[in-house]
């Protein structure tokens, strides 16, 4: 295995520093989280960074937090084993915890981060599609400032976002949300372990006593340049009486607006089909509430 | 670049002038001649170079020297207490968890961190902890019952 090569290394207390840093030093730097991504780009597809700005030893970035007005902010820099495992968004969010524990092994969650996976801008990544699901706010600091954009407006591309280089992911903001909020997050790959997605489905909607479904939110992960949401097959359901027959329906509307491309993992037909299982699962799935344990999360997507 | 580093291996107090590109196992194995780290797959998928950084289960292959400032690592080497194996060593041994050894000690790692916050863990929460491990001898069946053994040693011994 190639091993990494020099560069220099700055372990910024604020920040200010840290932005700075990449303004003075000019093209070539990057920002370390947990580095799982970074080291293996490093190792695997030839990035040569000429220095590395290590965010881990700047105070206030890790994190989850509960807002008097109902919301829920997340630092970038929270380990998604952190998140995985948080009493909070377990109990709020479940969704969003499965989505943390689907990416890797515990040795990489304890080191990845919620804003690496954000900023990575993978299409697979595990974490988009519940975070665009649920109407998240990213906050994106910079020495010259601070900006908010939703992370539904976050990604441009295959590793591209809105970010400048010199820009920091700071925290993610969860907005309130209804008590009836129920959702899944499906993540479809052969292995059931250390794999990545063929195809990521996430979706969140308000579930009535009489099983009506409003703020009906589908996105899909892996199918697209970037994660993208299904509009028409949210139309589909918006306003509706679940039924398996309205889920299989919205499950084939979601099938025709992925974009998807073949590649070592799967063709494009396939993954095609399985976005229109996996959509009608995850719907389903979400009014019935949590998967109970790691063997369930796996046998409720079959 | 270089960089003086202090950081607890083990246990002990280690200051060294280490260059900040290098990967924590590569500096483990090469240049502190603790070899009990493996490498399998150098990318994060096998978990033979799994090490314990700040009480949580860690590759070492992505982790660089730089930012080991004050860290506490704990290895495969520091996992004996005094000059009794540990409990998952010596179900491990018992019960044939290990064939050629290259998974295990990673395995080992991961195990204790399983029973450091759970001491009766079920099946399927033991094959969750070592989803990140693999190994291609056992088959695993061997594994998970070494696990659940040395759990019950580790109850026996702190009811
Ligand atoms: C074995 C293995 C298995 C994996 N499996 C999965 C999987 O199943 N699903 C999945 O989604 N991912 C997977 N990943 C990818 C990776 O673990 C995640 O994307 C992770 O969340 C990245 O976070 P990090 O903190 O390690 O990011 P880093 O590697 O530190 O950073 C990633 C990129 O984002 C930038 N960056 C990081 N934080 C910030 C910030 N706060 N502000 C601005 N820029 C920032 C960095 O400069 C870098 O370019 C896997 C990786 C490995 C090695
Ligand atoms: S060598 Fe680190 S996970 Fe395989
Ligand atoms: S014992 Fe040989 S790889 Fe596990």
């Amino acid at each position: 295995m190639k091993r990494t090569e020099a560069f220099d290394f700055y372990q910024p207390a604020t920040l200010q520093e840290a932005s700075q840093l990449l303004k003075d030093n000019g093209p070539g730097g990057r920002f370390l989280a947990g580095g799982t991504d970074l080291v293996i780009a490093m190792k695997e597809k030839g990035l040569l960074p000429k220095y590395i700005v290590d965010l881990k030893r700047v105070p206030g970035l890790s994190g989850i937090r509960e807002n008097s007005d109902g919301s829920i902010a997340i630092g970038a820099l929270t380990t998604l084993y952190t998140i995985e495992t948080s009493a909070l968004i377990k109990k709020k969010y479940p969704f969003l915890a499965q989505s943390a524990a689907e990416v890797g092994s515990i040795q990489i969650r304890n080191r990845a981060t919620i804003g690496g996976n954000i900023s990575n801008a993978s299409p697979s990544a595990d974490t988009s599609p519940a975070l665009v699901a649920l109407g998240v706010t990213a906050t994106i600091a910079s020495a010259s400032g601070e900006r908010k954009i939703p992370v539904e407006e976050f990604f441009k591309g295959p590793g591209q976002s809105v970010m400048n280089a010199d820009e920091i992911l700071t925290e993610i903001t969860i907005p309130k949300t209804a008590a009836n909020l129920v959702g899944e997050y499906i993540k479809f790959s052969p292995r059931e372990m250390m794999d990545l997605a063929y195809v990521g489905v996430a979706a969140v909607y308000n579930l009535a006593a009489d099983k009506k479904c409003t703020g009906v939110r589908i996105v899909l992960g892996a199918v697209a340049p970037t994660p993208i949401r299904a509009k028409r097959a949210e139309a589909v359901l918006e306003g509706q009486i679940l039924s398996e027959a309205l889920a299989e329906k919205a499950g084939q509307t979601a099938a025709e607006e992925a974009k998807p491309i073949s590649d070592v993992r799967s063709s494009a037909d396939y993954r095609r089909a399985m976005v229109g299982t996996m959509t009608k699962r995850a719907l389903l799935n979400a009014a019935t509430g949590p998967a109970k344990s790691w063997y369930d999360r796996r046998d409720r997507r079959y | 670049m270089n960089k003086k580093i202090d950081f607890t291996l083990n246990g002990k107090a280690v200051s060294r002038d280490v260059p900040t590109h290098r990967l924590l196992l590569d500096l483990l194995r090469d240049e502190i001649g603790a070899t009990g780290t493996k490498e399998g797959c150098g990318t994060g998928d096998c978990g033979a170079c799994t090490v314990m950084m700040n009480g949580k289960p860690v590759n070492s292959c992505l982790i660089l020297s730089g930012e080991l400032a004050g860290a506490d690592i704990v290895t495969i080497e520091g996992l004996k207490i005094g000059a009794e194996l540990h409990a998952v060593q010596k179900a491990f041994v018992q019960d044939g968890g290990a064939q050629c050894g290259y998974c295990t000690p990673g395995m080992l790692m991961m195990s204790k961190a399983l029973l450091d916050s759970n001491n009766n863990p079920s099946e399927e929460e033991i094959r969750y902890a070592l989803s990140g491990n693999l190994c291609r001898c056992t088959g695993y069946a061997k594994i998970v019952q070494a696990v659940q053994d040395a759990a019950a040693m580790l109850r026996s011994k702190n009811p």
